[in-house]
């Protein structure tokens, strides 16, 4: 599994995924695949809601010619939650849009990535089908955008 | 005295129930989701998203449906509702040179790096209506290349290299992004601030504006140096964590114009840009919003300014499309009071205007 995922680094040994992968992985994920992992989450930790789910805004930021000053381009939906599990560890989840129940799963499966214990299994059993899914799509996408690249020929006139 | 006349709610009521019987239309006709015009009206969309100036896809679907189809008020709807939410922070700016591209062209350079990525475009259709799509016809898979990955630079990146190009916008040491949803706008403004108004601008507005500098007012003799679509990651950064977190993926659509200049006492002669840069697919809004940065440069480049496009106060003040229809439209609002006074005045200054009439001609006919 690759980490180019916005290029986290792994945590020593045990894993394939910082945590700023998984919880990128996990703020890309659908509501379908987090409440499908959780259903079948064996031991379910009880869930404490901490905060929200809420849904709110982040004035997304663009740079002047595409790589000089930022400036405000527009705004987005972005939802939010936190989490406590049994254990005490609390787990963030920020993504886009107002699906409320995605993001607090999210929460909560960030909670159970950072229990060493579980690290491995939420990476297998959640983190890697939703990054193959993610990759798919960006292959399929780029293989249909090749497809329309202009292949320019010369045509020759001859003189003689 | 002032009289308040109350009236007319029984009518408003009724008004508004037969707008959502109007909306809804023939009952016979299945009712339009939500998923079937992100899906299928998906430029709609994401002029409600850039105009509205909120990215999200559902939500603009939805101003679309329940404004019946009319832009404005789909754009209205969307910047009511912004004002709903609190603001979680600004996020780092979004890379376009990382972007996912799904279209790339230039039309400065026929062979560059990544080469022209034509996409899903309107471009070398014949414009002719197609009747089978009047049915559900079905559509064939589109085709796929697989390629080793290329990079794709920056046209301007390119052309950077070599000096013959201003570098990317830089703004004053120490400035702080100006925002105009926090601070009123006051004149001059920074390039900054400008960029926010065009991007929220009216796609209309501008596209004419644009034109304008290309028919000779304020000439900048442009080139497309490069348009990108495709989706960049956004990232926030919170306290309650170190890293800055991926929130998602947006699709934005870039435009980089290149621009002739002539040059300084300080500066070199050497192409000068405007920029773009829209929420969605929206080539034609992208295009004319760098024309439009290009030509609002005028005062920092040392241009005479002689072109509506040029006059910043002009541009930005009248390129929000949900401000300028607020004011327009007022107009239909009752001015019963307004109009009475002023029938008031027309009648006094009538009865002067026939009073002096008739006392000239009491003196001249005294004079024969």
């Amino acid at each position: 599994m690759s980490n180019e995922h916005s290029g986290a680094t792994p945590a020593a040994g045990e894993t394939d995924f910082g945590r700023k992968a998984a919880m990128a992985l996990l703020a890309q994920a659908t509501v379908q695949e987090l409440t499908q992992f959780w259903g079948q989450w064996a031991d379910k930790p009880r869930v404490e809601t901490l905060r929200g789910p809420e849904t709110g805004l982040v004035m997304v930021r663009g740079r002047i010619g595409g790589g000089g000053a930022p400036f405000n381009l527009g705004e987005a939906t972005v939802t939010r939650a936190t989490v406590r599990l049994g254990s005490g560890a609390v787990g963030h989840a920020y993504a886009l849009g107002r699906q409320g129940e995605k993001v607090r799963l999210a929460a909560v499966f960030d909670a159970i990535w950072q229990e060493p214990v579980h690290r491995r299994a939420v990476e297998d059993a959640i983190l890697t089908p939703i990054a193959q899914r993610l990759d798919d799509n960006l292959e399929h996408r780029r293989a249909e955008t090749a497809a329309t690249k202009v292949d320019f020929f010369t045509m020759v006139r001859g003189d003689d | 005295m002032y009289v308040a006349v109350k009236g007319g709610e029984a009518a408003i009521r009724n008004a508004h129930k037969l707008l959502a019987d109007r909306r809804r239309g023939d009952r016979s006709v299945p009712a339009i989701g939500l998923e079937q015009i992100v899906e299928q009206l998906a430029l709609a969309v994401d002029r409600v998203m850039a105009e509205g100036s909120l990215y999200d896809t559902e939500l603009a679907a939805l101003a679309v449906k329940q404004a019946r189809g009319d832009m404005i008020e789909a754009i209205f709807l969307v910047r009511a509702y912004r004002t709903t939410l609190p603001r979680f922070g600004y996020t780092k700016p979004v890379e376009t040179s990382l972007m996912a591209i799904e279209r790339r062209i230039s039309a400065t350079f026929k062979d560059l790096p990544g080469g022209q990525l034509l996409g899903p475009t309107f471009d070398y259709t014949h414009r002719l209506l197609d009747p089978e799509l009047a049915g559900d016809v079905a559509v064939e898979v589109p085709e796929r290349r697989v390629e080793s990955h290329e990079q794709t630079p920056r046209v301007t990146d390119i052309l950077g290299h070599d000096g013959m190009i201003e570098s990317d916008g830089d703004m004053p040491e120490g400035a702080d992004t100006g925002d105009l949803t926090r601070e009123p706008l006051s004149f001059p403004l920074e390039r900054d601030l400008r960029l926010q108004a065009l991007a929220r601008g009216d796609e209309g507005f501008l596209l004419g504006l644009a034109y304008s500098t290309q028919r000779g007012y304020a000439r900048s003799h442009p080139f497309a140096g490069e348009i990108r679509i495709g989706e960049v990651e956004v990232e926030l950064e919170v306290a309650e964590l170190d890293f800055p977190l991926t929130l998602g993926r947006i699709r934005v659509t870039e435009c980089q114009m290149v621009n002739q200049f002539k040059g300084s006492s300080s500066e070199p002669p050497q192409f000068t840009r405007g920029y773009g840069l829209v929420f969605g697919q929206s080539e034609r809004k992208s295009m004319s919003m760098a024309l439009c940065d290009r030509a609002l440069r005028a005062r920092e480049l040392g241009e005479d300014i002689t072109a509506a496009a040029q006059d910043e106060e002009f541009v930005i003040s009248h390129s929000d499309n949900v401000q300028s229809t607020g004011f327009v439209e007022h107009l239909k609002l009752p001015h019963y009071v307004d109009f009475q006074a002023e029938l008031d005045l027309i009648r006094r200054m009538r009865s002067e205007h026939e009073r002096r009439h008739t006392e000239n001609n009491g003196t001249q006919e005294a004079a024969e």
